[in-house]
């Protein structure tokens, strides 16, 4: 009996999910990298709360999107490596499908999970705790779009030795916009005024790359898979 | 022109890698009953053929049709119908063999883990089931493999190199697989370098 799509959307997202938790130092990984990156700061840094409370949204976000990164090399590679991802492609499912399960488990092992040792962050960068919910709705909304940008470059990248360099120099640029208008929100967020613009902004491109990215990173993968 | 209206049915197929020219109108067909042996020396792109017909690789010149219709047309049909074994057992290391089959053969067709016990018990490593796949032996691996390849069902099977680190015992059973699966009307098409010792009518391609 064949199987449905969203039988098959979820047996894929439990299958990565269960690889994500065999694995937790892989899990573990980025979220100590953000952790550590973003105390860094007020280490460096001169003790002036301003100041840092200024920096706070730039420095939150840098961090983000450099621990994202970290994990997304792997998205699409270890099958690769294995030959797991052949069996994948040719399961009788759409590969859009796979595409889209495996991102979303990304993004649940790596953005929503940043998402949520955020407060401890913010509360080290001193983020006032009114600007809180305006970065946690940012930051989902960033990682869930740079997640699905970082499939298409993962989709591109797959079948190269060194790929995760140039997977960096193909997302980065492409996360700018996130950086610009994620860091904006939380920024005015901190000084008390609306953030409403940057977050529909937000929304926006989240949109935008959760419609169209499953099919370019699909496409980059058939590319990569020939 | 060949024509196998219930088979596999390859025509003039070229590939090119950059300069290249690995496969230079290759054509076969095989029916319902028959097992194709592709085999030639390193480099003459058995295993590029292989992932011209199972789809993965398209041809840039020539066609491979399932039952009288281009793959291409009926890919999810032609996908369901087929059991691809690539050189690489391609299981999880960090999942046990059990869920390595759940997982595959779940996206074909609903299983359950009865089946795919049962898959295993076949191949010899019903043993394995709850083990994780990076303690198996490569031998092991390749015989879970192949209950996957059992498990799937499918009407043509495509293997690249199967008898790759089986004992004794596990090539006599592949052999044993194989020749069942053609009995029952199956295509088989295994690429492999050396003679097989099937016991149904084999066909032979030697790439050059």
């Amino acid at each position: 009996m064949r199987v449905g799509v969203w039988e098959a959307f979820f047996l894929v997202l439990r299958r990565e999910l269960a690889l994500s938790f065999r694995r937790p130092d892989q899990l573990l990984q980025p979220l100590v990298f953000f952790l550590i990156v973003t105390t860094l700061f007020p280490l460096g840094l001169s003790v002036q709360l301003s100041l840092l409370r200024d920096m706070a949204p730039g420095v939150l976000w840098v961090a983000a999107l450099l621990s994202s990164l970290l994990s997304l090399d792997a998205l699409f590679k270890s099958d690769a490596d294995d030959g797991t991802l052949e069996q994948l492609a040719l399961s009788g499912q759409g590969l859009t499908v796979i595409v889209m399960a495996k991102t979303l488990a990304h993004w649940l092992v790596s953005g929503a999970a940043l998402v949520l040792v955020s407060p401890i962050v913010g509360t080290a960068l001193a983020i006032p705790e009114s600007a809180f919910g305006t970065m946690l709705l940012s930051l989902s909304l960033g990682t869930l779009t740079l997640s699905w940008l970082g499939a298409i470059g993962a989709g591109l990248t797959v079948g190269l030795k060194r790929g995760n360099v140039l997977l960096s120099l193909i997302v980065l640029p492409l996360a700018m916009p996130l950086l610009i208008f994620g860091a904006g929100a939380t920024d005015r967020a901190i000084s008390g005024t609306s953030a409403a613009g940057a977050l529909y902004l937000l929304a926006a491109l989240c949109v935008l790359t959760c419609t169209l990215a499953p099919f370019a990173a699909t496409a980059a993968l058939r590319i990569s898979l020939e | 022109m060949n024509i196998a209206p219930d088979g596999l049915c390859v025509e003039k197929v070229h590939i090119w890698r950059g300069d290249r020219h690995v496969l230079r109108g290759v054509s076969l067909d095989a029916h319902p009953g028959e097992l194709m042996h592709v085999s030639g020396p390193n480099g003459t792109g058995k295993t590029t053929l292989l992932r011209v017909v199972s789809g993965l690789l398209r041809p840039e010149k020539g066609s491979v049709a399932w039952r009288g219709r281009p793959i291409g047309a009926t890919a999810t049909e032609y996908q369901c119908a087929l059991a691809y074994a690539s050189h690489e057992p391609a299981l999880k290391s960090d999942l046990t063999a059990l869920e390595n089959l759940r997982f595959s053969v779940g996206l074909k067709r609903r299983v359950t883990a009865a089946e795919l016990r049962s898959s295993l018990e076949r191949t010899g490593v019903a043993n394995c089931a709850d083990l994780p796949a990076r303690v198996l032996s490569a031998g092991q691996r390749r015989r879970v493999a192949m209950a996957r390849v059992l498990a799937y069902r499918a009407d043509l099977w495509l293997l690249d190199e199967p008898f790759t680190n089986l004992d004794g015992s596990g090539s006599s059973l592949l052999s044993v697989l194989l020749a069942e699966h053609v009995g029952q009307g199956g295509v088989a098409l295994v690429v492999a370098h050396h003679d097989l010792n099937v016991a149904v009518q084999t066909r032979r391609l030697e790439l050059q």
